[in-house]
């Protein structure tokens, strides 16, 4: 590595600037290059996100199909929304439901794969590489046609529970079930909220669990009084990180329903839905329109999250935050 | 309990654990070695012999394209990609870690705000600017955001490592007579090395297994990616092509595999510091 041995010797430009004025100087010294770091982040943050959520929004009153003009409708995409599209409710509902099931099972199974892992001595870090490697192929179209396989007729799963007694047919081809194969392809990728529990719990002091257990706690009460609030806070960062991403998902979603979210729209997940009007019917107002409810559910479900952050979430460093 | 039984449950546990998770990967395998007529009718994993006509005739891709071709084109932009993002993501935070400006404060709070912003808000509008531009079906829409610092993650995840650092040997480059970018470019970014390596695997595999954005803007199939190609398996329900597309489901997901056995230890710690700073 090359750091301080590169740093040449002092330009004469340089070193030959008068050093008074120096307060005001240095600041605008420092003020340009700044500009011209951030110069690629400012064109991105303006022209591919406040310009387009602009136009989204904007959008979101018109009717428009990408050849002609936007048509100003007013509310119009919203109320046939709210009040006259089945198919619009049918995705809110499954979307919820699958994000209501899935994300507390992911972190339930998380946080308890991360104190399993903890109390290993030799073969922590292998486990924790090995239950990571999920996360990372979860999201891939490959990972999903598994699932879809699996969970159909003659897959391991129905054949396994059809073994047992339990006859479910195929789950891909059942209206009540399909979302669970997205649901449990999503609980299977629980190693990334693992390791950041399980960072977290390593940074429990273990004075903490000796001090509770001098007071006579038993492993129980150290874990309601010392584990779970010393890791609130990582647990309120997993919560917000997961259903903020829940409730996009997407490739599962497209893979398990076949594209359509069949069978009876059963897997018609929001995004799928709004893909859907926007980019098979045309209907990009329609489109841009849910694109907003979905950001202002997702910031109303985030706000609510942290105002009951307050009574529940820990801070040791309190002034800190 | 005794104390053999307690020092062995937790092994058994994570080991049993471990079984169930990596089945799913197992049958992947299994299947795509599998005879056509083993595929459904036989539970047990190794095959009666192994198919390798399977991944020749996985070989030969989808509508006319082979999969080589379909390869290089998700390496080059997941290469793309990861370019992009190493390089904007890190000049951003380096101004947001290190730098004084105006607006500071405002910049980086939107910054933050945007990791929260479901990308379909945003999705049309820069559907229809790619489209203005003559972009469609070009891999423009795919890379150029990447070298705008779009992903926010990133940004954030190198300043909070940035923020880590010791200020003094920015210092004394800068008392050396080093400008800003100077002190980047030698002293900040070497050091700020790890997370560019985690920013740079997550960049790809991310990229790489990123259908969505892929299907909307690519139609010709000789632009087609292998994620993409994997799309033409969704609406088909017969199990007697399940060996050769298993095949190419175990082609497509090698690559990000690959990287996991080499690069896992950054992305495990990066995935843990960058989660618990918050």
């Amino acid at each position: 590595m090359s750091t301080v041995s590169t740093t040449a010797p002092a330009r004469a430009d340089r070193t030959t600037e008068p050093r008074p004025s120096a307060g005001r100087r240095r600041r605008r010294e420092q003020q340009w290059p700044a500009y011209v770091f951030l110069t690629p982040w400012m064109i991105g943050a303006a022209v591919l996100t406040l310009v387009p959520m602009a136009v989204s929004l904007w959008l979101s009153f018109t009717d428009y199909n990408l050849f002609d003009p936007p048509h100003w409708v007013g509310l119009r995409n919203y109320k046939e929304m709210l009040t006259e599209d089945p198919r619009y409710w049918r995705s809110v509902g499954t979307t919820l439901l699958y994000v209501v099931v899935a994300v507390p099972l992911k972190l339930g199974l998380a946080l308890g794969a991360a104190m399993l892992l903890k109390s290993l001595g030799r073969g922590r870090a292998f486990y924790r590489s090995a239950f990571y490697a999920p996360s990372l192929l979860g999201a891939s179209m490959s990972i999903a046609l598994v699932w879809r396989a699996l969970f159909n007729d003659g897959g391991t799963v129905t054949e396994v529970l059809g073994s047992l007694g339990i006859h479910t047919g195929s789950w891909v081809g059942d209206p009540d079930l399909a979302v669970y194969v997205v649901v449990l392809l999503t609980v299977w990728q629980f190693g990334a909220p693992m390791v950041i529990f399980l960072a977290g719990l390593q940074q429990i002091s273990p004075e903490l669990y000796e001090a509770a257990a001098l007071d006579g706690a038993g492993r129980w009460r150290q874990f309601v009084s010392v584990t779970v609030p010393m890791l609130s806070p990582v647990v309120f960062f997993n919560l917000v990180l997961e259903m903020i991403q829940s409730f996009q998902v997407f490739t599962p979603a497209f893979a398990v329903s076949g594209g359509e979210g069949g069978p009876a729209d059963s897997t018609l997940f929001y995004t799928l839905y709004l893909y859907e009007r926007g980019f098979t019917a045309s209907h990009m107002g329609y489109a841009a329109a849910m694109a907003w409810l979905l950001l202002i559910a997702i910031g109303v479900i985030t706000l609510i999250l942290f105002r009951t952050s307050r009574s529940w979430v820990f801070y040791a460093d309190e002034e800190g935050r | 309990m005794n104390p053999t039984t307690r020092r062995w449950l937790p092994h058994t546990a994570a080991l049993a654990g471990l079984l169930v998770l990596l089945y799913p990967l197992a049958w992947l395998l299994a299947t795509s070695l599998k005879p056509a007529d083993e595929v459904v009718t036989s539970l047990d994993l190794w095959p009666s012999h192994l198919e390798w006509s399977n991944y020749t005739t996985a070989l030969d891709g989808v509508s006319g394209v082979p999969v080589s071709r379909l390869l290089w084109n998700s390496l080059l932009i997941a290469g793309g990609a990861v370019v992009g993002n190493v390089l904007s993501c890190s000049l951003a935070a380096y101004a947001f870690a290190r730098l004084r400006f105006r607006m500071r404060k405002a910049m980086f709070a939107f910054m933050v705000a945007t990791l929260m912003l479901p990308h379909h808000v945003v999705l049309i509008p820069q559907y229809i600017i790619f489209n203005r531009l003559g972009m469609v079906d070009t891999y423009w829409p795919l890379i150029l955001p990447k070298f705008l610092a779009t992903e926010a993650f990133f940004v954030f995840l190198v300043v909070q490592f940035m923020r880590g650092l010791p200020r003094e040997l920015e210092e004394s480059a800068r008392i050396d007579g080093c400008g800003a970018f100077r002190t980047y470019w030698s002293v900040t970014l070497p050091l700020s090395r790890p997370s560019l390596i985690t920013t740079a695997i997550f960049t790809f595999i991310w990229t790489w297994n990123d259908f969505f954005t892929q299907m909307i803007y690519l139609f010709a199939p000789e632009k087609f990616t292998i994620t993409l190609a994997l799309r033409s398996f969704v609406d088909q329900s017969s199990t007697s092509a399940y060996g050769p597309m298993f095949a190419m489901s175990v082609l497509s997901v090698l690559p990000i595999v690959l990287f996991f056995f080499v690069f896992q230890r950054y992305l495990v710690q990066g995935m843990a510091t960058s989660g618990l700073k918050g």
